[in-house]
């Protein structure tokens, strides 16, 4: 065993379904906490996030029209492969964290725990935003919650798993499609959590997985022309105002959160309201 | 067959002697009318004779305000039980129908639009609007963000010219229900049913500073919008402008809600009711002379009906009436503003100039006043900048289809998405139709309707959040999870 040259992983970013390198060829380094060096994952550029938001474009559009069933049923899918990986990721969380064993083993428990509470979701964000509207007048008149289209986040540094979970998941259960940023400091769960995607029938473009520099990334988000929502809940407090304001050019819908809770799937959610006449 | 018998409609004019304008008005500040320091005139659109002097708010009188609507905050309304704070909405709602003629005649007035649609639209909405708030006051735990809402505090209302009672209705109704105070700006061409309503506040007796006016400019928009004392900003106007808004806040922590503009399709599939979908067009765009934010203002026609479509169109529309907006009988009246009959004219040239066939229909303009004729624009391609440009004039745009994917396509071609309509007899394309547009209202065999139980707001860059219905009240509220 220990004469074994072992097989590392080369940690690249997902997008629209693939694992390319930054088409900038740009990299930066992962050590442990002990300063071991553990990987080279990319440094994402400003190209890729673009070609991250036309894959999440071209995807919306499909995704949007699947029935709540079937987002449930992929967002089910995603903690069942994540559960069947459980071993890899605390492993890889343990290995550029400082987190013991078991505090590894509850972030992986939580982010499938999470994932099935997420998919539950799907077919009842309705019943929570939605209406029928007794106008007065001989209409009919309803108000349905619908997606927005293309949402960014970053995710927050710590919890590396759970937090990317937290911001991917309420953005796509109700029909957005995502371009998410990982933990910088820790990406590696992240990186391999793509892997997970990639095999529970999630259509490619849907969640579309960056690594890299926050400073850098997130100012591009911000003022991305055919980005429709952005979930700064990774961002310090100090850099939000200037993503906000960075976000006005095209109203971007910008929000940071605390908690896991329903509001965190409407804010990316438009109402639409419906009128239609009734009468013989 | 055309008859030969001339039905010419005598005039009907509304008594204007319900209304007294006074020479000059102050600020409503901590429930007492205060004198202003400079003024300007606002102006009847339609004579453009002088109706009286605005106070131009400045920075003093904002502070003020403020400062009014938060002691009024802090000592008295958020204190007060929902079910008493509710009682004043009733009160409120009551006494604007009992004086709804009065509203109405000087909406008239001081906007030019017609006496028809402010007396049986304008003035009934936004007395229903307080009635539906008042009963929420007592009821926001079942709002839907949890048994510990709460108000925001202060909120800046800023509001537009086009429905200048309305607008107020909207913003101050669901802020009060929901337990704050407001500091409200109406727009500087339409200020005088807001004070009016100023008045109604006293007779209802609400707290002093509950509910503060201040007159001005956009000048007064950015002192209210940048005081640090405010914890709300909503704001109904142009996208423009929004945009500017949501800058200035974006480092704070105020709340922000905007309704902006629209570039509203209406699209007429092959299959609609053609003589119905023509009023609907009719009223989608020249309702309120286009100064509507969800105006149909761009006609998207299947290909096979659009001869029939547009012969009968110009033929509704040459039966138009404009002219005298207190006329009861009229149904277009005047632009608001010189300004803004500029902008409506530069537009429209532009049309002309990017090679669009203009047509308008056959009326004589008064010689007095800021007027426009209803006028479509065919030929259009949609790059053409009346085809993407918000006009908020009586001007149509039209453009034509094949498939309905390409109608739909056509439609969503736009940064706004504040409404769209779709006419059709066929249910399933209604409902695929409803679907597909990017709109936060959609209206399917009908257009321009509103209602307080009614979300209304847009996707896109028509802005931030709902008004109406419970979703239009939760923008009063600290919502859960995010901040």
């Amino acid at each position: 065993m220990s004469n074994r040259i072992d097989i590392k992983k080369t940690y690249k970013l997902f997008i629209n379904g693939a694992f390319p390198r930054s088409e900038s060829g740009r990299t930066y380094e992962i050590k442990n906490t002990k300063g071991v060096f553990i990987a080279n994952p990319c440094l994402a550029s400003r190209k890729d996030l673009k070609d991250a938001v036309v894959a999440a474009r071209a995807a919306h559009s499909g995704w949007n029209k699947a029935s709540a069933y079937n987002k449930g049923q992929i967002l089910y899918r995603i903690a069942e492969m994540l559960e069947g990986r459980r071993a890899q990721f605390v492993d890889e969380i343990i290995s550029v964290t400082a987190l013991t064993k078991s505090k590894a083993e509850k972030e992986v428990t939580d982010s499938i725990d999470r994932l099935v509470w997420y998919a539950g979701w799907s077919d009842k964000l309705s019943s929570l935003s939605g209406a029928l509207n007794p106008v007065a007048g001989p209409y009919y008149n309803f108000t349905v919650p619908e997606s927005m289209g293309v949402i960014a986040a970053i995710a927050p540094e710590t919890p590396s798993l759970l937090g990317l979970i937290d911001a991917i998941a309420p953005i796509i259960v109700g029909g957005n499609t995502v371009v998410v940023l990982a933990s910088t400091k820790a990406p590696l769960s992240a990186m391999s959590f793509a892997e997970v995607l990639a095999t529970s029938d999630l259509p490619a473009g849907v969640i579309n997985i960056l690594s890299g520099k926050k400073d850098e990334i997130a100012p591009w988000m911000a003022s991305h022309m055919d980005i429709d929502g952005f979930d700064i809940s990774g961002v310090g407090a100090k850099s939000q105002g200037a993503l906000r304001v960075g976000g006005a050019e095209n109203l971007k819908r910008i929000f940071s959160f605390k908690s896991a809770d329903p509001g965190r799937i409407l804010a990316f959610l438009e109402n639409k309201t419906v009128w239609h006449p009734i009468g013989l | 067959m055309e008859t030969q018998v001339n039905f010419d409609y005598a005039p009907a004019p509304e008594s204007r002697a319900t209304v007294s304008i006074k020479p000059k008005y102050g600020h409503f500040i901590g429930g007492k009318f205060v004198a202003g320091s400079k003024h300007f005139p606002t102006i009847n659109p339609a004579t453009e004779e002088v109706l009286s002097q605005v106070a131009l708010a400045g920075k003093a009188d904002v502070d003020a305000a403020v400062k009014a609507a938060r002691k009024a905050y802090t000592t008295i309304w958020s204190k007060m039980s929902g079910r008493e704070r509710g009682k004043y909405l009733f009160r409120i709602a009551r006494i604007m129908q009992e004086r709804s003629r009065e509203f109405a005649v000087l909406e008239t007035l001081d906007n030019g639009k017609p006496i028809r649609e402010s007396r049986d639209v304008d003035v009934p909405l936004a007395a229903a609007h307080f009635f539906y708030h008042a009963g929420w006051a007592d009821k926001l735990e079942f709002a839907g963000l949890g048994t510990s809402t709460k108000p925001h505090g202060v909120a800046g209302q800023i509001i537009p010219w086009n429905f200048p009672l309305l607008m107020l209705a909207w913003k101050v109704a669901p802020a009060l229900a929901a337990g704050n105070t407001v500091v409200l700006k109406p727009a500087e061409s339409t200020s005088l049913t807001a004070l009016l309503f100023a008045e109604l506040c006293q007779q209802a007796e609400l707290p002093a500073g509950v509910v503060n006016i201040v007159t001005g400019d956009g000048s007064t928009g950015a002192l209210i919008v940048n005081h640090p004392g405010i914890d709300k900003i909503a704001f109904t106007g142009s996208t423009e402008v929004g945009k500017i808004i949501a800058r200035a806040v974006a480092p704070t922590h105020k709340s922000v809600t905007l309704e902006l503009g629209g570039k509203a399709a209406n699209i007429i599939f092959e299959d609609a009711a053609i003589d119905e979908a023509i009023e609907g067009i009719v009223n989608g765009i020249f309702f309120n002379q286009g100064h509507v934010c969800c105006a149909g203002s761009r006609l998207i026609l299947q290909e096979s009906i659009a001869d029939e479509v547009l012969e009968k169109l110009k033929k509704r529309m040459s039966k138009i009436r404009l002219g005298d907006p207190m006329d009861k009988n009229t149904d277009l009246g005047a632009i608001n503003s010189k300004e803004q009959l500029l902008k409506i004219r530069e537009l429209s040239a532009s049309g002309d100039a990017e090679g669009a066939q203009r047509w308008s229909a056959p009326c004589d303009l008064p010689t007095k006043g800021f007027w426009f004729p209803p006028t479509i624009f065919t030929g259009i391609t949609q790059s053409h900048r009346i085809a993407r440009e918000e006009i908020f004039g009586p001007v149509l745009s039209v453009l034509t289809f094949r498939t309905p994917q390409e109608g739909i396509d056509k439609a969503n071609n736009t940064p706004f998405g504040l409404s769209a309509g779709v006419w059709s007899e066929k249910g399933s394309r209604i409902l695929w139709a409803s679907q597909q547009l990017r709109a936060g209202v959609v209206w399917a065999n009908t257009f321009n309707k509103f209602d307080p139980t009614s979300p209304f707001g847009g996707y896109k860059e028509s802005g931030w959040g709902r008004e109406g219905g419970r979703h239009g009240l939760s923008a009063y509220l600290k919502g859960v999870g995010h901040e």
